[in-house]
């Protein structure tokens, strides 16, 4: 597929990076700290495309068949 | 005692020093017992590594039997011995490291790149092992030494403890322990680093063994058989092998014995050394006992469903358990079990002696064995005596305060039931007690569908909770009322089954009519004290009958299998009772029962439907035999003639037009590929409707139409194969065309494509298959045999992977699912926080319901 196609494709949910403040609430609210988050590699090929850099938080928001919204978050890593 | 905590756990190779700091005696004599019958000094049975017979003390700690944990030995070995556990591992690091300096064979560079590496997987908690195999891959790779010089020959590793090394001039030696050793040892310490292994707890040179520990006897006891004879453990018998080797071994070589026979005894010592491990090493002959029996030494002690850790740890046998036969008993309640007297008599319950219930205590041991009896009395001391015949009165007379009583289990106590494979939590549930005579457990039929128990000789356990704690717990979280809504799918999975379907359903369908006398009869089981106005004096109807055991005011409208079931003020006004309103899985009335009036009326509900429903049925009777498989003539005629001889005729036409290749293909498709699509069609079209014909002739007052229609048991697809046309029958989905050359079987032409010779049985089972239906049958037979088999072994091995995955997850207060190291593994559990059982069907909650509820108006009407 052609880059900066991906993001656009229907089963490719919305990966946004986060701000440090609201990185900040996120880790506050669940009483976490950054260690705790569900990982994503830095070689996903969304996170190759979005640009995002080792230790950023992204907030996934996908449709869910259950809830209908859903809204993960994920630490890049190595 | 101050307690500790466990920081960690390191896992190392024992020294040959540590071997010897921690033995307790040096093992030289090969024998046990001497012939004064005690354990020989300097013996394998040692008097000071440990004690197994009464009455003596050990020589070391001085604890007697059951007091002395046992302390280990040691054997010096005559000559090192390669530790087969080990030997892949010290092949790779002889290819690994140069024959002459000992160093890994990579640059220096490169070890810094590895050992970062090697870090960084250490600092994860990560497996190090995916590095450590770059490490020996890259290593091997380099012929000569940059340390060094020196030129690496290669290394053949001869399962399972023999290495060679060849030259290139194809010459080869065979590289002895003790070189092998050598070599090991002149590994420098920073580069071990490098195969992941930490230099002060496992040198690479301690995977050759010069010392062997030898376990303490407790680990290995004997036992005395009745003849007075000792029968030793099969590890001491290894032990006594490998020192009787050893010792041949020294005494040849100190005799000067040429190197030939030397080498045998070595490779022998390597033998048992080996054996004495793992008695399974694939190309070695496992050691046996003298019977033949292969011996089970270290590895298969520990191995495997029997072994040590998935047989003894994991998996432990308990007291206070009994397990029977299973049987039904429709009478008593939904949470109860019916306990044979001689199960209960057996198992007992602890009671503390106490001021409020001294008396009773000393009734009940004063009845000694009887029935609601004890077994044993423990005395405020703590010493417990058996309740006998001769002293049970002087025993009740003696009960006090602080005493504790060993009670039977009697009415009401609180067990738990289980049926194996307990694949969820309802496969173990907490019911109460009820003594009965007979030797079965007595279980109500409705909850057979958690347990998927039946009565075909199914076995099921129980458990008595033996701490006021425990049975609260079980209460509270087990009991079956509890559990009647599956978390699984958040709809009762207790509920009627076959009769209790059936037997609703009678009573339930058309306008019944009921005197007051026969009233009374099938209530006679319920606790109802108003019968109500008759609606047609004096007579009530079916409906009403059901009504009274549903709760006060309840209001529920849903679609039945048969019509729309309207319920209103605790009233059946319309439609029948069926599966789908008090089956298990479905059950719309109960699960609205449980969730609008809470579990007890729910127990209640389904205790009176149960009861209703057996003694309806028992009322009205209800049988099904052959003759409810009759058709009439005029029916058989239309299914031969309508039905089955039309379809042929449309294959045959179907044929004949593909060998005319006439038949166009479908898209996608061959020509023979469509071909097999339409028969098959068309095959299927003819047993469907042979089934339509069969069912008009049929009505619902035949009982297997009754069974099929009210989803009591059986379809009606059953009934056509048994009254009406039995069907096409495939393999992987189509018709059978295995067998020989271009044909099914010998009774067929080659190349025949007609429907009888590839599996179409016309008949039904009621008139009985042909010889080669009959075989077809078989054939497709097997394969859902051979399917249900797969699968269930394969899905078990799924699920139990799952299992191990996620039994650490947790939903934490905040609506996390978090693991053990609290890293959130979901932000919402489920992704929208509902308990499948306290929601409504995916939904938080039923709006719709609840303005129905409120207002009284439909939605959306």
């Amino acid at each position: 597929m052609k880059k900066g196609k991906i993001l656009e494709h229907e089963l490719v949910p919305k990966h946004e990076i986060m701000e440090e403040s609201e990185v900040k609430e996120l880790l506050d609210t669940y009483k976490i700290k950054k260690e705790q988050i569900p990982k994503i590699k830095i070689s996903d090929a969304v996170i190759k495309e979005i640009k995002a850099e080792v230790g950023d938080v992204v907030k996934i928001t996908r449709q869910s068949r259950i809830a209908g919204k859903y809204i993960s978050y994920r630490l890049v890593t190595e | 005692m101050r307690t500790k905590r466990i920081k960690g756990i390191k896992f190392g190779l024992l020294s040959p020093t540590e071997i010897r700091r921690m033995s307790a005696a040096k093992i030289i004599t090969a024998d046990t017992y001497g012939e004064d019958g005690f354990p020989i000094e300097m013996g394998l049975v040692n008097q000071r590594i440990g004690v197994i017979d009464p009455g003596l003390r050990c020589k070391t700690c001085g604890g007697r039997m059951g007091e002395c944990p046992g302390h280990f030995g040691h054997i010096e070995l005559a000559a090192p011995v390669i530790h087969v556990g080990y030997a892949k591992l010290i092949y790779r690091m002889l290819s690994a490291t140069c024959r002459k300096c000992g160093r890994v064979l990579l640059e220096e560079k490169e070890k810094k790149r590895f050992l970062a590496e090697i870090e960084r997987q250490k600092e994860k908690q990560a497996d190090v092992g995916d590095v450590v195999k770059q490490v020996f891959k890259e290593a091997v790779k380099n012929a000569v030494c940059m340390y060094c010089g020196e030129h690496q020959k290669v290394i053949k590793y001869d399962k399972p403890t023999t290495y060679i090394e060849i030259d290139e001039e194809e010459k080869k030696r065979r590289l002895m322990p003790t070189d092998v050793r050598e070599r090991l040892e002149r590994i420098p310490d920073e580069d071990i680093a490098l195969f992941g292994m930490d230099p002060k707890s496992a040198r690479p040179e301690w995977m050759v063994l010069t010392v062997l520990p030898v376990p303490p006897v407790t680990a290995r006891p004997s036992i005395t058989l009745e003849s007075g004879q000792r029968s030793e453990d099969d590890l001491t018998h290894k032990l006594v092998d490998i020192i009787r080797i050893n010792q041949r071994f020294m005494e040849n070589r100190d005799a000067g014995a040429p190197q030939l026979i030397i080498e045998d005894l070595w490779e022998l010592l390597q033998y048992h050394v080996s054996t004495y491990f793992n008695n399974e090493i694939p190309g070695l002959p496992p050691a046996r006992h003298r019977s033949g029996r292969p011996l089970k030494t270290m590895e298969q002690r520990l191995k495997g469903k029997e072994g040590r850790f998935r047989g003894s740890l994991s998996g432990k046998r308990v007291n206070f358990s009994a397990r029977t036969v299973i049987s039904p008993d429709p009478d008593i309640d939904i949470d109860e079990v019916g306990v044979p007297e001689e199960i209960a008599k057996e198992l007992t319950i602890t009671v503390n002696v106490t001021e409020r219930n001294l008396e009773s205590m000393r009734e009940t041991v004063r009845r000694g064995k009887r029935h609601p009896g004890a077994n044993y009395v423990r005395r405020a001391d703590g010493k417990k005596v058996k309740i006998t015949e001769i002293n049970y009165g002087m025993l009740a007379d003696e009960l006090d305060i602080g005493w504790k009583v060993e009670r039977h289990l009697r009415d009401g106590d609180i067990v738990l039931f289980n049926r194996q494979p307990s694949l969820h939590r309802v496969s173990i549930m907490a019911h109460r007690v009820r003594v009965m005579p007979g030797k079965t457990f007595r279980l109500n039929p409705t909850v057979c569908p958690p347990y998927n128990a039946d009565y075909d000789g199914d076995e099921m356990n129980l458990h008595v909770l033996q701490t006021e704690e425990a049975r609260a717990e079980a209460r509270i979280l087990m009991a079956v009322e509890r559990n009647i809504i599956s978390p699984r799918f958040g709809r009762p999975i207790i509920g009627g089954i076959h009769d209790y379907i059936t037997g609703l359903f009678l009573l339930t369908w058309g306008e019944k009519k009921f005197e007051r006398e026969e009233v009374l009869a099938l209530l006679r089981k319920i606790d109802i004290d108003d019968l109500g106005k008759p609606a047609e004096a004096p007579y009530w109807t079916g409906k009403q009958i059901f009504s009274m055991i549903l709760p006060k005011g309840l209001n529920l409208q849903f679609r039945g299998r048969i019509n729309d079931v309207i319920i209103r003020e605790g009233e059946l006004i319309s439609g029948v009772i069926d599966e789908a309103a008090i089956g298990s899985f479905k059950g719309i009335i109960i699960d609205r029962i449980f969730r609008q009036y809470g579990e007890k009326a729910a127990k209640k509900f389904i205790n009176d439907a149960s009861r209703l429903a057996i003694n309806y049925i028992l009322h009205a009777g209800f049988s099904f035999g052959i003759s409810d498989e009759d058709i009439p003539k005029e029916g058989e005629e239309q299914i031969r003639e309508e039905a089955v001889r039309e379809a042929e005729h449309k294959v045959e036409e179907l044929i004949r037009a593909y060998e005319a290749e006439e038949l166009e293909a479908l898209p996608g498709r061959t020509l023979e590929e469509t071909l097999e699509l339409l028969i098959m069609q068309e095959l299927g079209r003819a047993r469907d409707e042979a089934g339509d014909i069969a069912e008009r002739y049929l009505g619902i007052e035949n009982a297997a139409v009754l069974m099929a229609k009210s989803g009591a048991r059986g379809s009606m697809l059953n009934l056509t194969q048994m009254a009406a046309c039995v069907g096409q029958q495939s393999v992987r989905g189509e018709r059978i065309r295995r067998g020989y050359q271009g044909r099914t079987l010998p009774h067929f032409k080659s190349g025949d494509l007609s429907a009888d010779a590839h599996g179409f049985v016309r008949a039904s089972f009621k008139d009985g298959l042909s010889p080669t239906e009959y075989f077809f049958h078989a054939v497709g037979g097997r394969e859902a045999l051979v399917d249900t088999a797969v699968r269930t072994s394969q899905s078990g091995y799924f699920q139990r992977r799952l299992i191990n995955a996620l039994q650490d997850l947790e939903v934490k207060n905040d609506g996390t699912v978090r693991e053990t190291r609290d890293t959130i593994v979901q932000f919402k559990y489920g992704e929208d926080s509902v308990d499948p059982s306290k929601g409504e069907y995916g939904k938080v909650v039923d709006i719709d319901e609840i303005i129905r509820e409120a207002t009284g108006a439909e939605v959306g009407a």
